[in-house]
């Protein structure tokens, strides 16, 4: 009986497993699959052919390599800039009494909690005003703005709960504040950080909405507008484009294996809270 | 939960002090990132509300039109399209999304081998771009793709169509590939959220004579009323926010079959130009999405109080 129920119990989710992994596995291999095979057999044929010439398509043609080094340029500060920041609010608002603390810790987490739809068009016009409309700029500072709150709401929660003695024990050993931040407050926080970076990286280099709301020139697109280009560039070399899917999802999931406990930690911490 | 200098362990007299002493480095500690915000996210939201009331090309000034663009959603076909698929959406992408990601986290929750793959396997959608979810399935649904193939094999060629072409079919054909990314996220919510039950719970319900249905409706669920209204807001929220899928697949069409109000607003806003009709567009986003931001601020004005 206890025999049957674990085989069906592995039976099954291998099978889930399969649907959830296939189609990856699928759009890989077809990355690897010749113009001609795909034009006489389809995509959804087994391959009869082995090339890795799509990657060079989409990589120099394709423009992907520009891409990826603009998701970069934008994704890196952004992460950078939005912790920083976050770090310093919730320092400020968890370990000091600050007055109308509550309130601006709230006021921050509702800012990130509202559509983005409802700042779109202000926004866009905003950085058209300031000169910065269509530049990686504008990316970048509405990334920070609108990450800003929610990083600031889980770092003072995560700050908050450090126990007291140790600021105390800094402060008569006469320690400043901006010590006290630097050289106590933000080693103890890493574990809460690194989640938070790992989380961060993944959503700010995912970005669609924002990139195509403030950009327009397709040589300042991050790599996921500019796999839609791509798409129209290369309508049906459907291996191509496979070959620019799996280059766009190569960074995020590098940084989730090399981050997996932080980056499933990070997603879980509103959950147990 | 550890007591901290701010909260509980300080004097009457050195509260006093430590208030007088608010340093000018910490004040701007919190009105930095609270101007950058301010900036980008504040002000701009207000704007949104004002610029709904407008006539506006964005080229020319806007002219203030009062609640007309209102009005002309209300008969707005496309808008009312766009309202139900929306409502279609944060049912069967939200509701479908809940209860897959609840009965994965329950038959993956004990440790065992295999375990770890199958989590994994099951999580890792969630690292990829929409854009590349999308582009994964659009593979599926191409004409003699994996789809059609695999109807072709068990004998069902006279169900095939063009899947996100045909208006009966666009918006559930862009569910799916949402619901295959979200169910592995909520499903590591819940396994967190499961991990952090009492296990003494269980075995006393055992005792009791409880069988493995009346633990699951009498301890596991009551146990779980926070992760509960945590997933419940995260998942409306993200509803609402649904744009990229929708998006790279059919971009709301055929014929706004597919149509969310995300993308009905975008487009009218980048496309039509129509910024004020847009921005009403957007108010209604932010109006229903209202109840559960104030019920997620609720929660979190409690835990910090």
């Amino acid at each position: 009986m206890n025999k049957l129920r674990t085989g069906a119990f592995h039976t099954g989710m291998i099978l889930l497993s399969l649907l959830w992994l296939g189609p990856v596995l699928w759009v890989v291999v077809m990355s690897t699959r010749s113009f001609d095979d795909i034009a006489a057999h389809g995509v959804g044929s087994l391959p009869r052919s082995f090339t890795l010439d799509t990657y060079r398509q989409a990589w120099t043609d394709g423009g992907e390599l520009r891409a990826l080094i603009n998701s970069m340029i934008v994704t890196i500060p952004s992460v950078a800039l939005s912790l920083g920041l976050a770090a310093m609010a919730a320092f400020a608002l968890s370990r000091f009494r600050i007055p109308g603390r509550r309130t601006i810790l709230l006021l921050m987490l509702a800012g990130n909690l509202l559509p983005p739809q409802i700042l779109l068009i202000p926004v866009a016009k905003f950085s058209e005003l300031t000169g910065l409309y269509d530049t990686i700029w504008a990316l970048i500072a509405v990334q920070v703005g609108f990450g800003l709150g929610f990083y600031t709401f889980v770092l003072h929660g995560f700050m908050r709960d450090l126990p007291g003695e140790i600021q105390e024990a800094a402060t008569i050993d006469g320690a400043g504040t901006a010590q006290i931040f630097t050289r106590v407050m933000l080693p103890l926080t890493r574990p809460a950080l690194a989640a938070l970076g790992a989380l961060s990286f993944t959503w700010i280099f995912n970005d669609l909405l924002w990139a195509i709301t403030v950009l327009r020139t397709d040589d300042n697109m991050p790599v996921t507008p500019a796999l839609l280009a791509l798409q129209g560039q290369f309508v049906s070399s459907w291996n191509v484009i496979a070959a620019g899917t799996v280059i766009a999802a190569v960074p995020t999931v590098a940084v989730f294996l090399r981050f997996q406990r932080h980056f499933v930690s990070g997603l879980a911490i509103g959950a147990v809270k | 939960m550890t007591a901290t200098i701010s909260t509980t362990s300080v004097t009457p007299t050195r509260r006093r002090r430590r208030s007088a002493r608010l340093s000018p480095l910490l004040v701007a500690f919190v009105l930095v990132p609270f101007a950058v915000e301010s900036i980008w996210v504040f002000w701009p939201a207000l704007q949104g509300f004002w610029f709904s009331l407008t006539r506006w090309d964005g080229m020319t000034p806007p002219t203030f039109v009062g609640t007309d663009n209102y009005v002309e959603l209300a008969g707005d076909a496309t808008f009312r399209g766009a309202l139900v698929n929306t409502v279609i959406w944060l049912v069967l992408f939200g509701g479908l999304s809940v209860l897959g990601g609840f009965g994965m986290a329950l038959v993956l929750q004990k440790e065992r081998r295999g375990v770890g793959f199958y989590r994994a396997a099951l999580f890792t959608p969630v690292v990829f771009s929409l854009v590349v979810t999308a582009l994964v399935w659009r593979v599926f649904y191409q004409p003699d793709g994996i789809a059609d193939t695999l109807l072709r094999a068990v004998g069902l060629e006279s169900l095939i169509r063009p899947w996100l072409a045909d208006p009966q079919t666009a918006l559930y054909a862009v569910i799916l590939p949402a619901l295959w990314r979200q169910i592995g996220y909520v499903m590591v919510l819940f396994l967190a959220g499961l991990k952090a039950i009492d296990p003494a719970l269980h075995e006393a319900a055992r005792m009791d004579g409880a069988n493995s249905w009346q633990r699951l409706r009498h301890v596991t669920i009551p146990q779980l009323k926070g992760v509960n209204a945590v997933v419940l807001s995260v998942i409306v929220i993200d509803s609402l926010r649904s744009f990229d899928i929708v998006w790279s697949l059919t971009k709301g069409g055929p014929y706004h079959s597919s149509e969310l109000l995300s993308t009905y607003m975008y487009s009218t806003a980048f496309q039509s130009l129509r910024l004020g009709y847009a921005s009403a567009i957007a108010v209604v986003i932010f109006v229903l999405a209202l109840a559960v931001i104030l019920g997620y601020l609720v929660r979190a004005f409690r835990e910090e109080a």
